[in-house]
């Protein structure tokens, strides 16, 4: 058996593997990468963040197009080449993925493609195409990530059946769609898949849709899907599925008429388990949660000090630029420094159209907690660039706390929120006020001057918004 | 194998010079056991492991200068039961940091800030001198365990300090919550911190601000012949960075007198023996302290600080005395807590001691902080009167000379000896003749022994009248050193 010995072995090379593989390189670490795939990228770059913008930007130019009618430009129906657009999209996986492996070579990383088996807090197997590999490592990160959860009751073995990694390889344009959970995911892929000609349903088991976010920001999402999406169903569970000749036909329970649909494809985008049936964890003192979760301190060090756990399989909230910071905060530790995750606002951003982000505290928090806030919103139908670009239905809102008016939180809904979110989590993280997001010049025209007049608007002096002063 | 590097000391520490190394190659430390003792600044520090397991390798010696960063053992993590990292985390003085990796991170705050943190912080803040975790444990070969977790998770509204200046904070022992933030609505700025770690180690509640004019720049040395030039010692650069500070802020005034001290030299020599047995050296410092523990009781300004933001005069409750003292590497000056409420033996003991130490590099940053005034008594070496500087942010520093002996005129209009006395307190006055019933014959020139004083002190807190009075009262005392023993 080959034998390698590093300082680090990093298991896994999502975005957060390969961001710590290569930091610790940087701080002179010798570092090993493992995963399966033939190049870093992982969930993120192969099947998921990556492949579904890809696809969300073709959709959003069609739905562009077809809008120009009302601006006096038509264009013909659009005719789809699947086929190509697949190709477009794994053109953009295989450039970014192949890239970052390119970058590993230069950071000499190396690079092992296998599946891992740990055979102690200091070892582990890599079972690769050319035989199996003996690692042994002074640090392990596990950073190895998540996949979709599987539902029993939806459990139905048929290539009719999707879950988002085969929705992403886009088998075809189904006639009927049925998405079931009403996430971010489920709501993303719906888009695509709506906007490309399928009559996508949607099924939520909760009273709305993307649980967790301000309801006046789904709002503005909700009221364009209800025009997008055949159906949303919500407070209704699919509580069997069965093949038929014609497509899958679904039994649903609870607030929907029809109770039993036929539809040509299923995705079943219900959330996301944790990796952490790590083959050979058992080897090791590593403490895995009752949610399936790695546990870790707040450096991501495990109960076994060798070991570190980063990204998904570390805990909520499953993102990429999570895992991406929780890899530098592992490395640091290991490389003897006192770094702490303590991010005070992780954004969260759902790239539908109109994209829905947030950071920091929403509303609901802050209710579900008893903290007093102060909320102040800006409609974008007084936003001169919404209405430029004919999207005036977003709007943005900014938590302060009373106190001293530090901004808590932002919430924004409209096109481009995912891109505007930034600015909110940098005034939160840096303890900004109200003042500062008003006093700071913001370009004209834009969207971005909604944080400035929302930040106005909790002065009652927006020069767009007429409010009457509070008393 | 894991590094351990030096952490970060403090603030304007950038390194030391290695000392001791405590430690051998094969030998299990636990996390927060003194590895290497480190000369800093004005401490020697006894820099403790972050890791715990076997030594694999030192790679430092003494006399080998460090900056922090730079590693000074390997240690294999898992090579001993050292680490124990079940014990570290069931351990944890601190609930927070064991979060569950499920529930932090989603960006949320909480209310609940208070909670569990103190005693983490406590640890935090010892960084530079640990609290000793295998003093608490029972035996040397149980698994020494030790409660340091990773540093906490911030939880709650936390402080209004950007990610950097938090990170800067975590890495050098600063609780960031604790830090008063100078900035708009409490806002902590970098500088907010480092004035947080500098108040955190000189105990003292500084503000160092500015120090002095701006640098002109200096000739070429050279020209006029070969010059050596030596880097500054640690001690050397704190001296510069404080005496400047000291000067550049306090308006000083230096006002003289001199003290007879030819009955509490006889005292001095009569009870010397004794001293020695009790393990100090009654000296004339010695004897100073006691004095001026009891001076500053009567004129409190001269145990005071001035706190200008808040337009206060800070009147201390307790009676600390500084005293300087000259070591080979430079000048350190160890406090005698408490001397208020200790008799002269006892700070005849701990004056020897604490001297002892500094020579020895023993003092730690404890026994340097605190003072509430101080002593420099040069006479040792000689000289009559100098005007010692300030030491911030104390208001008065007594300046002490060679007590040398001159003639003294005793116009013998008064029974006893020569009177010095002119305001002195009634009190002092009857004793005083009590105790020089028996001099020499009046209207004559008479050997005395003369210790020339200067009183420097802060002119914003103190008049000159007081500090004339204060100086009066300390020479009258000096003068009838029977009263030493009615002071305790």
């Amino acid at each position: 058996m080959a034998r390698e010995t590093t300082q680090l072995a990093v298991l896994g090379a999502g975005p957060g593997g390969y961001a710590a593989a290569f930091y610790a390189a940087d701080l002179g670490m010798q570092v090993a990468l493992i995963d399966e795939e033939k190049n870093p990228g992982g969930v993120c770059l192969y099947r998921g963040c990556i492949p579904s913008k890809a696809l969300l930007h073709v959709a959003k130019v069609v739905d562009e197009a077809r809008h120009a009618a009302a601006w006096g430009v038509t264009f013909g129906d659009p005719a789809i080449d699947v086929g190509r657009l697949r190709a477009y999209k794994q053109g953009v996986v295989d450039k970014l993925t192949g890239g970052v492996g390119q970058v590993a070579r230069l950071r000499k990383v190396k690079y092992l493609q296998g599946r891992a088996t740990l055979t102690g807090p200091r070892s582990m197997v890599v079972a690769g195409s050319g035989g199996d590999t003996e690692v042994q490592f002074e640090h392990c990160v596990l950073a190895t990530g998540s996949h979709p959860t599987r539902v029993p009751s939806l459990a139905l073995a048929s290539p009719r059946m999707l879950d988002s990694t085969t929705a992403l390889e886009l088998p075809d344009v189904p006639g009927r769609l049925l998405v079931v959970g009403g996430g971010y995911i489920g709501l993303e892929l719906g888009t695509v898949y709506a906007t490309l000609g399928s009559r996508v349903s949607v099924v939520e088991m909760t009273g709305g849709l993307l649980p967790g976010a301000d309801r006046d920001l789904v709002q503005v999402l909700q009221k364009r899907l209800e025009q997008l999406f055949a159906a949303i169903m919500l407070n209704t569970k699919v509580v069997g599925v069965s093949e038929e000749a014609n497509g899958i036909r679904v039994t649903l329970e609870g607030d929907v008429t029809s109770k039993e649909q036929v539809f040509d494809r299923v995705l079943v985008a219900v959330g996301r388990r944790p990796n952490s049936k790590i083959p050979g964890l058992d080897s090791t003192r590593v403490k895995v949660d009752a949610r399936g979760f790695i546990e870790t301190d707040g450096q991501r060090r495990t109960a076994e000090p060798t070991l570190f756990a980063i990204g998904d399989v570390a805990g909520e909230p499953m993102l990429a630029h999570k895992a991406s910071h929780e890899a530098r905060v592992a490395i640091d530790a290991i490389a003897g420094h006192r770094a702490v995750f303590e991010p005070l606002a992780i954004p969260a951003v759902v790239f539908t159209d109109p994209e829905i982000a947030w950071c920091g505290l929403t509303e609901m928090q802050a209710m579900e907690q008893g903290t007093s806030i102060d909320v102040a919103k800006f409609p974008w139908g007084a936003l001169s660039r919404a209405i430029t670009v004919d999207r005036p239905e977003g709007l943005t809102k900014l938590v302060f706390d009373p106190k001293d008016g530090r901004v808590l939180g932002v919430g924004i809904a409209g096109s481009g929120a995912g891109e505007l979110i930034a600015e909110g989590v940098l005034a939160v993280e840096m303890g900004a006020t109200a003042e500062d997001v008003k006093l700071t010049i913001h370009p004209h025209p834009t969207l971005s001057e909604s944080l400035m007049e929302s930040a106005e608007v909790f002065f009652g002096q927006s020069t767009h918004v007429y409010k009457p002063k509070r008393k | 194998m894991t590094e351990f590097k030096i952490p970060e000391l403090g603030e304007n520490v950038a390194g030391g010079d290695v000392l001791r190394v405590m430690v051998n190659v094969g030998d299990t430390i636990a996390k927060d056991q003194p590895v290497v003792e480190l000369e800093t600044d004005k401490a020697t520090i006894e820099v403790p492991s972050s890791v715990a397991g076997v030594v694999k390798e030192i790679r430092v010696k003494p006399g080998d200068k460090v900056n922090v960063g730079a590693v000074i053992l390997t240690v294999d993590e898992t090579g001993a039961g050292g680490g124990e990292p079940d014990a570290v985390t069931s351990q944890s003085p601190n609930p927070k940091s064991q979060a569950s990796a499920s529930d932090e991170g989603s960006g949320e705050t909480s209310p609940k800030r208070s909670e569990g943190g103190p005693k983490a912080e406590q640890k935090v803040l010892t960084m530079p001198r640990p609290a000793r975790a295998e003093a608490a444990a029972p035996r040397p070969q149980e698994a020494p365990r030790t409660a340091t977790p990773a540093p906490r998770v911030e939880r709650g509204p936390a402080a209004p300090a950007a990610p950097g200046v938090r990170r800067l904070a975590r890495e050098i022992g600063v609780d960031v919550s604790e830090v008063e933030g100078g900035g708009l609505h409490g806002r902590i700025s970098e500088d907010d911190v480092k004035e947080h770690a500098r108040r955190m180690l000189s105990g003292a509640g500084a503000r160092t601000g500015p120090a002095g004019a701006p640098a002109v720049p200096l000739p070429d040395f050279e020209k006029w012949g070969p010059v050596e030039r030596q880097p500054m010692s640690n001690i050397r650069r704190t001296t510069s960075t404080r005496l400047s500070h000291a000067w550049s802020a306090v308006p000083h005034v230096t006002q003289c007198d001199k003290a007879d001290i030819t009955s509490m030299e006889e005292l001095r020599r009569k009870y010397r023996e004794q001293v020695r047995q009790a393990g100090g050296d009654l000296t004339v410092t010695a004897m100073l302290v006691r004095v001026l523990a009891t001076a500053v009781k009567q004129f409190p300004q001269f145990n005071a600080s001035l706190d200008l933001e808040n337009d206060t005069i800070v009147y201390k409750k307790y009676v600390n005395v500084g005293v300087a003292v000259d070591t080979d590497r430079g000048l350190l000056v160890p406090v005698i807590r408490n001397a208020d409420r200790k008799n002269l033996t006892r700070i005849a003991v701990e004056v020897h001691e604490l001297a002892q130490k500094a020579r020895d590099r023993k003092l730690t940053l404890e026994e340097m902080s605190g003072g509430g005034i101080t002593i420099s008594n040069l006479g040792g070496i000689g000289g009559t009167y100098f005007t010692p500087i300030v030491n911030w942010p104390e208001v008065a520093i007594l300046g002490v000379s060679r007590g040398i002996i001159e003639p003294v005129w005793n116009p013998g209009s008064s029974r006893g000896g020569p009177s010095r006395l002119r305001q002195g307190s009634g009190e002092a006055r009857q004793s005083a003749e009590g105790a020089t019933a028996a001099g020499p014959p009046a209207g004559a020139f008479e050997p005395r022994q003369l210790l020339p004083l200067s009183l420097s002190y802060d002119h914003r807190v103190i008049d000159g009248a007081d500090a004339m009075r204060f100086l009066r009262w300390v020479v009258e005392a000096v003068e009838q050193p029977f009263l030493l023993s009615l002071l305790g």
